[in-house]
Parts: structure tokens; C-alpha cells; sequence
């Protein structure tokens, strides 16, 4: 049994908080540069000339990519054989993520109550997932999820006799119903299959895989480029002002599902698609 | 075709700028976002008056991240539109002219901008650090306990923008 210490924990989220803000990872700094070399509107070759500049801005004058630094989604995946020392695990995730938004110039953009909405005023809570797997390692994910794109996301629950025609529709009006309020050049993860909520937390963990990864399964890889290339096809373009470069990229995850459904989520992203990894 | 426009609007300067303009602003602008709409919209309705005039002014959709010290103001770009159009046809009545936001707006407020000669301008989503570069001054007047939904009189330079919906209603996210 390996002991890791909450403070640990803390710690890392709060490092991790910061960091994703400031600066976005490798695969998707590629992804936009070869974004650039594919459009064809020269108003969406400004537009992603002026993303490119604002990232080198953002690492130079240490302003965040974007405002909206998002809800701090956190994925913790906890081994099984280790055990954790001091705080509950809760606290010590939300204590990472109040110091790293105060530390790190983050913006507040948590409202206490969907309905009466008193901000919180340190971004607290995070949305945290657990999950229990085998060793003795804890990886933590942090991504922080911006709201413009997030209200552009859906869950449909499909019929079986939809099949992939269906699923395709529907991700495809998703995107289409999306369009500028999204920011544009979007990231979009699919979830298929499970129940309501599992198809939108496998949506939603789609978005931190690399940003041009394919799937391991054959008919969801082709699936994954057929779709980016008819997203491309919708003209929407870099900020919604037309274009040929509307995502940069879309991973699919599946699961087993039950005899009577079809679930589907579209978890969509803006080109500010965040996520931070870190193994204690 | 490229405007440099100084603030505040007038109602000749806002019938010269078309769908697809580059406009290029200098001067003061206001950033409200969805609880200081909500504020001023029931101000509105009890008949009270609103923390700044709204006549010929704009009105930038933002909220920004805190600045670190000799910085003006954070990360500063614009957010999604169409969670104001509620409230929009009424700030216009009382002399808006001018919003600053990202994506589409509803027909009740692209009429509202023709009946009342108001233009709608697109900013760069998520180019928030660039567009803080061109805001040189911030101050919050008004809705202090909202925390970044306060609302700020900003003084900007060559703000860049284009504009989305004209006041004639020609619409930007709708000719490509």
C-alpha cells in the first residue's frame, strides 16, 4: 500500500490549474498551426493568425489564453492499493483549485446555485470524477471547461434502428447549431452508448485525449475522420465567419449500451481546449 | 472596407458601417455580461435609472480575468451574445448603439438595432490576451459585488472588431 499525503494532491491541482490557463499543450499548438495551412478564407487565415498570437501573448505577458478560464473539471484516477493521508480527497481537490485561481490571476466563474447564482468567489467547487483502477499511482486530469462552447453541448438519446446514419446526424446538427458561439476552430468529443450520464462523461473525457488521436476500434476511427471532414464541409469557419477549418479535431469513445438505446453526446470545445495530466 | 471610429457613436457613423467591416475602436466602452443585464433590465422595469448613460455608447459583452499588478485589466475577449438578446430590445430603446460580442443574435434584437440604429460587432473569441492589450484603462462603476460581471468603463485603442449585424440587418453569420 503506497501512502500519498492530500496536501500532495492539493498542490498539484493548483499547479496544474494555472499552467493549462496559461499555455495550451503541444498537440494542440500543432493543430491549429497546420488549421492555418489549410484554410482557405483568408478572413479565417487572420482570424487563426490572431489565435496564434494571443497564445504567444498569453505565455509572454503572463495573461490567460482565454477569460474564461472555465469550471474546473477534474478527473482523479485513483489506484487501488493507495491510500490517502490527511484531508477528504474532495477538499483537498477544491483546495487546489482555489489557490491556483487565486495564485494564478484566474477568473471566478462559479455560481453557488444554478438559480439565485451568488459567484463563490474562488471557482469552487470543481466538477470532480472518480474513478477506482487497478496500482498505486493517482493520475489527476484538470480541465477546465469554458461555458461558450459548453452551451452549445447536447445528449441524445437515440433509437437503435438510428444506427450510425443517426449518430452522424446528430453530432453534425449539434456542431451546425453551434456554430460561432462555439469559437470556432472547435474540438469535439462524442460519446456513444452507456446510460444518460455515461455517454456524457465519456463525451467529455474524448476532449482530453490528444487532439489527433484516432480510436482503436476500426468503424469509430473511420467514423472520427469522416465526421471532422464533413464538420470541415459546414463552412462555418474560424470564429463563425465562414471558412474550411471549423475543428481541429473529434474523438469518439464508446461503451456497451442497453438493448433499447442509442445514447449520444456531443461535448463541444473551443479551440482553448485545456487538459493537464499529472501521476502522483 | 476599414473604419477607425472614436467613441462616442452617432447615429451617421453607425449607418456607414456594413456586415463584413473591419472597425478599428478608440474610446470609452462599457463590458456587461449576464447578471449586470439582468440588473439593468429590472432597473428598467421599476423605472430607476441605470448606472451609466447608454446613449451612443457601446456595450462590451466580457468579463475578464483579474490583472496582475501593472496590468490594466486580464484576459478580456468577448462572450456568447445570445444570452443577452432578452434584454437587449430594451437597453436599445434607451439609446444603445453599439454591442461588442461573439455569435449570432436573435431577430428580436437585429429589429430592435434597425428601429433604433444600433450596429452588433464581433470580437475574436478566445484571443482574450490579445484584446486586453488594447484596453488601457478599466475601472469598475457600477455592480461591484458581482465580481467579474461588475460593470467596467473601459478606455480602449483600436479595438479591433468586425462588423456582425448592420443596421439594416444584413448579418454576417448569415451570407457565407
Amino acid at each position: 500500500m503506497k501512502i500519498i499525503e492530500s496536501v500532495q494532491i492539493t498542490e498539484a491541482v493548483k499547479e496544474m490549474c494555472i499552467e493549462v490557463n496559461y499555455k495550451l499543450s503541444e498537440d494542440m499548438h500543432e493543430a491549429l498551426r497546420q488549421a492555418g495551412e489549410r484554410e482557405e478564407s483568408a478572413l479565417g487565415v487572420q482570424i487563426l493568425e490572431q489565435l496564434e498570437q494571443n497564445m504567444k501573448i498569453a505565455a509572454e505577458s503572463k495573461i490567460p489564453i482565454c477569460q474564461d478560464t472555465g469550471m474546473t473539471v477534474v478527473f482523479m484516477q485513483i489506484g487501488q492499493d493507495v491510500r490517502i493521508e490527511g484531508d477528504y480527497i474532495e477538499d483537498a481537490v477544491n483546495e487546489g483549485i482555489r489557490r491556483g485561481y487565486k495564485e494564478g490571476y484566474l477568473r471566478k466563474s462559479v455560481v453557488g446555485d444554478p438559480i439565485f447564482r451568488k459567484n463563490t468567489e474562488d471557482n469552487t467547487p470543481g466538477v470532480i470524477h472518480y474513478e477506482i483502477v487497478p496500482g498505486d499511482k493517482i493520475k489527476i486530469t484538470v480541465a477546465p471547461k469554458g461555458f461558450g462552447s459548453e452551451n452549445m453541448s447536447r445528449v441524445i438519446m437515440l433509437k437503435p434502428a438510428d444506427g450510425i446514419t443517426g449518430v452522424k446526424q446528430a453530432v453534425l446538427e449539434t456542431v451546425k447549431a453551434a456554430g460561432a458561439n462555439a469559437c470556432p476552430p472547435m474540438v469535439i468529443g462524442v460519446g456513444i452508448g452507456g446510460t444518460f450520464e455515461k455517454c456524457a462523461l465519456l463525451a467529455k473525457k474524448a476532449l482530453t485525449r490528444k487532439v489527433a488521436s484516432y480510436s482503436d476500434i476500426p468503424y469509430v476511427r473511420e467514423l472520427e475522420k469522416e465526421l471532422l471532414d464533413e464538420i470541415n464541409g459546414l463552412g462555418i469557419g474560424p470564429a463563425g465567419f465562414g471558412g474550411t477549418v471549423t475543428a481541429v479535431g473529434l474523438n469518439i469513445e464508446t461503451c456497451p449500451t442497453h438493448i433499447a438505446g442509442l445514447p449520444v453526446a456531443v461535448n463541444i470545445c473551443c479551440h482553448v481546449n485545456r487538459h493537464i495530466t499529472r501521476v502522483l | 472596407m476599414e473604419h477607425h471610429i472614436r467613441m462616442p457613436l452617432t447615429k451617421d457613423k453607425v449607418k456607414e458601417l456594413k456586415a463584413g467591416d473591419y472597425v478599428y475602436i478608440t474610446g470609452t466602452l462599457y463590458s456587461a455580461r449576464d447578471a449586470a443585464h439582468k440588473r439593468m433590465y429590472e432597473s428598467l422595469e421599476k423605472g430607476e435609472v441605470l448606472p451609466f448613460p447608454l446613449e451612443n455608447q457601446i456595450i462590451y459583452y466580457m468579463g475578464p480575468t483579474p490583472g496582475r499588478e501593472g496590468q490594466v485589466i486580464g484576459s478580456a475577449g468577448p462572450t456568447t451574445s445570445g444570452r443577452m438578446d432578452k434584454y437587449t430590445p430594451c437597453l436599445l430603446n434607451q439609446g444603445l448603439c453599439g454591442m461588442i460580442g461573439k455569435g449570432k443574435r436573435s431577430e428580436e434584437v437585429l429589429s430592435g438595432m434597425k428601429q433604433n440604429t444600433a450596429v452588433y460587432f464581433a470580437a475574436v473569441g478566445g484571443a482574450g490576451a490579445l484584446l486586453s492589450k488594447c484596453i488601457k484603462k478599466s475601472e469598475v462603476i457600477a455592480y461591484e459585488d458581482l465580481g467579474t460581471e461588475a460593470v467596467r468603463k473601459l478606455y480602449a485603442e483600436n479595438f479591433p472588431v468586425i462588423v456582425a449585424a448592420d443596421s439594416e440587418g444584413n448579418d454576417i453569420y448569415d451570407i457565407k
